[in-house]
């Protein structure tokens, strides 16, 4: 940090104060915008233009290289005809469903062992912490790796406790239930982290007096830490239902989608569309149903949490 | 509420640790196993003797090397550049009062709920207009103006009392220095969170760069990962030696910002 020392001549600092006051009012209030300036380009460019392209395309017969010719609702119209649209479209709304909740009451449950006073408690938040920051890529690898039913250890270790052998990734029903298990291991610490700032923020008078009151734990649970917690759930809630829609690496991974387009979701279909068969417009239609489901549960969210504000 | 862990809280923290760090680990051990080792059955969960093979094949036939230095590069520089200018824009957010404040506010905030997933067909055709397709800075500018990292440096400035960058003013301070000499060093716990979480967003990142590169010398280790995961017949051992080598810088960037990254996710914005 390098303070500059004042090189005025003492017998006119009072008039440059004035002077340098005036000037910085006038900077100050250009500053802000200049500040804003960088990341407000950034995502109008990358972000706020491409989803309004995306809403134009989704009009459109556009294939990513012709001009696009107009076509109205004729997407729409076909995806609401398709049906293996809608079966994906509901392997994510069940990836979701058991994603969500679980992640998040298993973070919370984790989050409220972690802030108790005890020895290690660096080394196991590091370890919980960890398959939080390895990628959805490595992680499909690893659990495709355990899991396997070739070399999976876990195959394995099933085999010699003289249980039948399961197909993870093989059978429709259970190959779901793994990659939900996968995603829960992969991405419960980032949030019992967040748990854990939102639980200290609690102060412990608040316990205190329900104890006295005489407030056993559940009480105190549901009266004190599940509503002062609002904040930290709506965000919770936010993040996790944007990473539901974001697993398509560990499902590239792990399934590949498969069997029979099971565990397929939204995202890799979209893409499948997108890129591989050149029906921009038809994707973009897609993008656009996720969006407004998207923002359907955010809605639903935030009028669970008013009163929650954000700021 | 600091209460003390008895028996049963130590007792599900280790058997949590066990299932958290088991997956880990076995991929650790697998990976320096040699080809009979690795595919034994039943698996040896120890292997007779150590064996680098997986990590030296990675390099050398799997170029990993390039790709490595390819993610580096993003990584590094995105990072940079995304703490640059988020904890300008979240201070601009949290400290200035200015017309359209509470518009731009908002449109941050929306776009925390649209991930690039579900736009990433018209922002093919942006990067590609913009000439940034097989391009690494494709992989390091637009993926810079994070909603997140917005927010999380807004929540943590908003708690800095004005008196003190009015005190600056009056002293003839400008803006540009204000922000260097009294926002960054105070913002630094929340900046070390988002130095991490950028550093693993990016250097994790595949579907993004799957979007803008193509061209495989531009590979970063993701795309080359699943890559390998594609071919017909998967190299067990090269790939899990990559999965190794991948984990580690993220490691060392966790370990070098952790003591403040704990002070930081405990002091932005959680609170009410």
């Amino acid at each position: 940090m390098v303070v500059e020392k004042s090189k005025a001549m003492p017998m006119a600092i009072k008039k440059t104060n004035v002077e340098t006051m005036k000037k910085a009012q006038r900077k100050k209030k250009l500053a802000p915008y200049l500040f804003v300036l960088p990341n407000l380009l950034i995502f109008l460019i990358f972000i706020i233009i491409p989803a309004l392209m995306g809403l134009v395309y989704s009009f459109t017969s556009y294939n990513g290289v012709s001009d696009m010719k107009f076509t109205g609702l004729e997407n729409y119209i076909r995806l609401f005809n398709n049906a293996e649209f809608w079966k994906i479209m509901l392997n994510t709304l069940i990836y979701a469903a058991l994603v969500v909740p679980l992640v998040f009451a298993i973070s919370l449950g984790i989050a409220m062992l972690m802030i108790k006073e005890m020895k290690a408690r660096g080394l196991f938040r590091a370890i919980i912490f960890w398959p939080t920051m390895i990628s959805f890529i490595i992680v499909g690898l690893s659990w495709k790796w355990i899991f396997g039913d070739s070399f999976g250890v876990i195959t394995y270790l099933l085999e010699a406790g003289g249980l039948p052998p399961i197909k993870w990734l093989s059978d429709p029903v259970i190959a779901k239930i793994t990659i939900v298990i996968a995603t829960v291991w992969a991405r419960v610490g980032f949030f019992m982290v967040i748990f854990i700032a939102g639980l200290q923020s609690i102060p412990a008078s608040y316990y205190e007096a329900a104890q006295i009151d005489g407030a056993n734990r559940s009480q105190l649970f549901w009266k004190i830490t599940l509503p002062l917690l609002k904040p930290t759930s709506l965000l919770v809630f936010m993040l996790l239902i944007v990473e539901s829609v974001k697993a398509y690496p560990l499902i590239f991974s792990l399934t590949g989608g498969g069997p029979a387009k099971e565990t397929t979701l939204i995202v890799q279909y979209i893409f499948e569309f997108g890129f591989t068969k050149s029906e921009v417009g038809y994707a973009s239609a897609m993008s656009v149903i996720l969006f407004l489901l998207i923002g359907i549960f955010t809605l639903i969210q935030f009028k669970w949490a008013e009163g929650g504000k954000i700021d | 509420m600091t209460q003390k862990a008895g028996f049963f809280t130590y007792l599900a923290l280790i058997l949590l640790a066990l299932i958290f760090i088991a997956p880990v680990l076995w991929i650790f051990i697998s990976s320096v196993k040699g080809p009979i080792d690795l595919y034994s059955w039943p698996p040896k969960f120890l292997p007779d003797s150590l064996s680098f093979e997986n990590f030296t094949a990675a390099f050398s036939k799997g170029n990993f090397g390039l790709y490595f230095i390819n993610s580096a590069i993003v990584a590094v520089s995105a990072t940079i550049l995304t703490l640059l200018i988020n904890t300008m824009a979240g201070y601009a957010l949290s400290k200035f009062r200015f017309k359209g404040d509470t518009l731009i506010l908002f449109l941050f905030l929306s776009t925390l709920m649209i991930p690039i997933e579900v736009i990433m067909t018209p922002i093919f055709t942006v990067i590609s207009k913009l000439g940034l397709y097989n391009n690494l800075l494709g992989l390091i500018i637009p993926p810079a103006a994070t909603p997140m990292g917005v927010f999380l440096i807004r929540q943590y400035l908003l708690t800095v009392p004005d008196d003190l960058l009015e005190a600056a003013r009056m002293d003839g301070a400008g803006e540009w220095r204000i922000f260097w000499t009294i926002i960054v060093p105070i913002a630094k716990p929340v900046i070390a969170v988002l130095t991490i979480f950028s550093f693993m967003w990016r250097w994790d990142d595949f579907i993004w760069p799957l979007i803008v590169i193509s061209d495989p010398s531009k590979y970063t280790i993701q795309l080359a990962l699943a890559n390998f995961i594609g071919e017909f017949r998967v190299d067990w051992g090269s790939l899990l030696a990559m999965s190794v080598v991948t984990m580690i810088p993220i490691l060392i960037v966790f370990l070098i910002f952790q003591k403040q990254f704990v002070k930081g996710m405990a002091t932005s914005g959680m609170k009410e």
